[in-house]
């Protein structure tokens, strides 16, 4: 079984992964809204990080995060990173793309290429291996779980170290905003007045091992599954293809009965959360609760799979499902079971979906203890 | 198993190992493989470099597996490699938001920023509901590539993938090396 042996999340909100589930479950959000920020013409509501926070003039801020995230998650374990049975996998969808920008020259230009930001991160971990980038856009962070859980079971490693980042930018901002995917506001997951989402800050870290028995309180990575639409580059299935045969898989021969929730993408653009409801319901799934944490964060990209795996299993940790930040009316033509309000429950297990363009679509089933 | 491959460079393309008669080099060669070889698919025109490269590539990939009936499967995943991610597309959308004088971002321009845009490109051509996914390393590494698809299989329904490299950092400087591997 794939095991979680620890993890980390470095967000406007905290800087461990407790203080993080602190601020979400009191439901504080960083949303905010910025106006001239980066020169970019139109204001814009999301969640980042102090950049003044970040002086190490040797590594970008993505860096920074990503070294901060991965050491605090180590913190409490004898990992040995210089050992080659040690894999390091980032999640990213734009890295450093920031050093595009011709009044950008701190850094040499080389670390726009995902492959380098990610060696200077194993050359900081004295790591020997070839870090492999997962960049699958917005599923990035829950790919990136899955070729974890793939090579523990190879036999190759013996941990896998996953790193979910992206720091927002003008190239970011100003791109989701030709989309007129930005919400004006903070975003509203699911409901009826949704018009869009809002994007975020965060580096986010998961280390996997392969355990042959676990005890009750360890999560377990379950079985994963990437799945296309093949319908369009730039919006997802109307029938939601690639979620719902993606979801079916993760599901597998669980009863949904057994679930505590499912942690949807949730953007709150009009799209997205309509194909999950669709999704959702064809996969038999539409009584279990469903919650999204884009209020808390915004859309943190290839940091979102990571983060919210690791906010999902600490709301059960603590019998939680958490509530969805900006919803009020369901407005989804599925009657899915959301609440912006913390509801109790004794259940054991979550699904984590995400979608993304591309067409792309990925569901992970986690376990604490494990399937029974 | 490996099934059948294609290589694909600014100078030279190889199908099976053997060379593929052509006039062009650079961008202008990848235009001249779709109308020689594909031609209806108008899509084509809009997508970037690597698209392009990736959608032609495999193309000559699937045209020698024959028997292309375009009917939806879950089965066949697409799971490529490269060193520059979506680099030509990122330079090109930076271009339109450098100059605050001349600021126009366009979602056409924007939506290739994403190195997997180019796996869904394919899925869509072909009807693929399977495994589509893009992973970037620094360095063209077989012996990597080659583990990573091995893995692949681990999924309970991929039986073949369309995988392996596909790198672009500008419109003229390209490599396509896939291949089509079966479990």
């Amino acid at each position: 079984m794939i095991v979680c042996v620890a993890h980390n999340i470095i967000s406007p909100l905290g800087s461990t992964s407790a203080e993080n589930y602190a601020a979400v479950k009191s439901g504080m959000s960083a949303l905010k809204k910025y106006d001239g920020l980066w020169g970019l013409p139109e204001p814009f509501v999301a969640s980042l990080l102090d950049r003044n926070a970040y002086k190490d003039e040797r590594y970008t801020i993505d860096e920074q995060i990503v070294i901060a995230s991965i050491s605090k998650a180590l913190e409490n374990t004898n990992i040995d990173t210089k050992s080659s049975k040690v894999l390091f996998i980032l999640s990213t969808t734009k890295g450093n793309v920031f050093l595009l920008d011709k009044n950008e020259n701190g850094y040499p230009q080389d670390r726009v290429r995902l492959g380098m930001m990610a060696r200077e991160v194993t050359k900081h971990f004295g790591n020997p291996n070839e870090p492999i980038v997962v960049s699958n856009a917005c599923i990035s962070g829950v790919c990136a779980q899955i070729e974890a859980m793939r090579y523990l079971e190879s036999g190759e490693y013996n941990y896998v170290i996953v790193c979910g980042v992206d720091v927002q930018s003008a190239f970011i901002v100003s791109g989701f905003q030709s989309f007129k995917a930005l919400s004006p506001d903070e975003c509203k997951p699911f409901d009826a007045h949704r018009c869009g989402l809002n994007l975020g800050d965060a580096a986010a870290t998961i280390i996997y091992t392969k355990k042959d028995k676990v005890n009750d309180n360890e999560w377990v990575a379950c079985r994963g599954a990437i799945r296309n639409d093949a319908n369009h580059i730039s919006g997802p299935s109307r029938v939601g293809e690639g979620s719902f045969r993606a979801l079916r898989i993760a599901l597998g021969d669980l009863n949904p009965e057994k679930l505590a929730f499912i942690n949807a993408h949730g953007t709150a653009t009009p799209y997205n959360d309509e194909m999950e409801s669709i999704a959702i319901e064809r996969a038999g799934l539409a009584g279990v609760p469903v919650n999204s944490l884009k209020g808390y964060y915004g859309h943190t990209m290839g940091a979102a799979g990571v983060l919210e795996t690791i906010i999902s299993m600490q709301a059960v940790n603590d019998h939680n499902i958490l509530g969805t930040r900006g919803f009020e009316t369901l407005g989804v033509t599925h009657p899915l079971d959301v609440s912006n309000q913390n509801r109790a429950t004794e259940k054991r297990a979550f699904i984590k979906l995400l979608s993304g363009f591309g067409g792309c679509n990925a569901a992970l089933l986690m376990a604490k203890g494990g399937l029974k | 198993m490996m099934k059948h491959s294609v290589i694909i460079t600014p100078e030279h393309v190889l199908v099976d190992g053997n060379p593929l008669m052509h006039n062009e080099k650079g961008s202008a060669l990848l235009t001249e493989l779709y109308r020689n070889h594909i031609g209806d698919y108008p899509k084509f025109f809009k997508m970037d470099t690597l698209s392009k490269l990736g959608f032609i590539a495999s193309e000559l990939l699937l045209n020698i597996e024959g028997d292309r009936d375009f009917e939806p499967r879950e089965d066949r995943a697409v799971i490529f490699f490269n060193r520059s991610a979506s680099l030509q597309a990122d330079t090109h959308y930076q271009s339109t938001i450098q100059d605050p004088e001349h600021f126009f971002p366009s979602p056409a321009a924007f939506v290739y920023t994403l190195p997997n845009i180019v796996t869904g490109e394919i899925a869509i051509r072909n009807k693929y509901f399977g495994e589509t996914s893009f992973m970037v390393i620094d360095d063209y590494d077989e012996q990597i590539i080659m583990k990573n698809l091995k893995n692949a299989f681990q999924d309970p329904i991929t039986k073949s993938i369309i995988g392996g490299w596909v790198e672009c950092s500008d419109e003229e400087h390209f490599e396509a090396k896939i291949f089509l591997m079966e479990k």
